[in-house]
């Protein structure tokens, strides 16, 4: 039980995919310009990390190890096939402001670096739980990160407006405020990581 | 169950099936998924149309042509009826010319050939700058920056370029772009006006 609880909260925090383990930087610079941008393309790459874990961790005696890079890339892309077409049924508007990132998702790191050293050497059940935690994880980074672009730029947080949009810092929005906004999370995490040992 | 060796039989055929497999699945969600699509795309057509012209009760999205405009480009125009009598149309236009990549614009004419209303479809210009122009230009309390139901002549260009219109503060590339798509839809209007007044003669 332990070793469950473990590979689910492992993602969170310890090793969280932006914070500490610094993967999959692109989605997590290009997409956060809102909150509910980044919240969507956090949820996005959730489903598509439990499905790979638990479809490769499935699999992984039956794939022989020189084709194990192209046999995950496979899983992983249908996954996210799958994933992009359901949001342009569904959810249309958030759809067409991600735009090209959910066909990125497949060259997002984390997804390939879960399969190759945790779903491809453990069960399916504890692989599902490690891709559920790393993809919380990751939409709890992207969120936060989103949250904090959102309402310095343009005094919003998930559309609700705090202060008035023309006192933002348009800095914020754009691609700068994602690299500046995300050092001082950094630092800040590790910061209270540091502090907590 | 052992772990399959790296042979090439091996290798050839876990590749082979889980691709099969992975294709399999592709199908049905793609089979599931048409449907929505569709209907997303066509409902998202059709409420554009309806913001931007006057009230009508047939269907413009059955009904639309093309027009061809000067350069050689076509547009989308949807004819708009009440009851049988056209009261305008929505027309789909777009321009290059922005600050990044294409902007797609629907522009509502009413039968007098003032624009009753916009919608911007897509675009990716700069957030917080040139993405304002879908309230820019339809402020009906600012009249030297407003679009909508101004009388069309020559100025309908932004200031610098010698027009009426004031240009989005630190955006005028985009608002030059705007104005262009606008422009590009009028030239539609026109054509669109000319051989309706032919079919009723």
């Amino acid at each position: 039980m332990s070793k469950n609880l473990k590979a689910l909260t492992n993602g969170i925090l310890k090793e969280n995919p932006v914070f500490v383990l610094l993967l999959g930087m692109c989605p997590t610079l290009g997409t956060t310009s809102s909150a509910i941008n980044g919240f969507g393309m956090g949820i996005a790459t959730a489903f598509v990390l439990v499905c790979s874990n638990l479809g490769i961790s499935l699999l992984k005696n039956f794939i022989p190890d020189k084709v194990r890079i192209p046999a995950f890339i496979v899983i992983i892309a249908s996954f996210v096939t799958v994933v992009e077409m359901l949001m342009q049924a569904y959810t249309p508007p958030l759809y067409e402001s991600l735009g090209l990132f959910i066909p990125l998702i497949v060259v997002n790191c984390i997804l390939l670096a879960r399969a190759e050293s945790f779903a491809s050497k453990n069960s399916p059940f504890v692989s599902a739980l490690d891709g559920l935690g790393m993809g919380a994880g990751f939409t709890l980074a992207l969120t936060i990160l989103g949250s904090v672009r959102e309402f310095l730029g343009t005094g919003k947080i998930f559309d609700f407006t705090i202060y008035p949009e023309n006192y933002g810092l348009l800095t914020f929005v754009l691609a700068p405020g994602a690299f500046i906004v995300l050092g001082f999370l950094i630092v800040t995490v590790n910061r209270l990581k540091t502090a907590k040992n | 169950m052992e772990k399959l060796t790296s042979s090439l039989k091996n290798m050839l055929l876990s590749l082979a099936l889980i691709s099969t497999v992975v294709a399999g699945l592709l199908a049905f969600v793609y089979v599931l998924t048409k449907e929505p699509i569709e209907q997303a795309a066509k409902q998202k057509q059709e409420n554009a149309i309806r913001e931007v012209t006057p009230d009508f009760n047939n269907n413009p999205a059955e009904e639309q042509f093309e027009i061809e405009i000067s350069n050689g480009d076509k547009l989308a125009v949807f004819p708009a009826r009440q009851d049988g009598k056209p009261v305008g149309i929505a027309v789909e236009t777009n321009t290059q010319k922005g600050f990044s990549g294409e902007i797609k614009i629907m522009v509502g004419f009413d039968m007098n050939g003032m624009i009753k209303n916009y919608s911007v479809l897509k675009h990716a210009e700069t957030p917080g700058l040139g993405s304002k122009m879908q309230e820019w230009f339809s402020d009906e309390s600012k009249p030297n920056q407003n679009v909508i139901n101004r009388k069309w002549n020559a100025s309908m260009k932004v200031k610098k370029d010698g027009g009426e219109i004031d240009a989005i503060t630190a955006a005028t590339i985009s608002s030059r772009a705007f104005m262009d798509a606008l422009n590009r839809a009028y030239e539609v209007y026109l054509k669109v006006k000319e051989t309706n007044s032919e079919t009723a003669e």
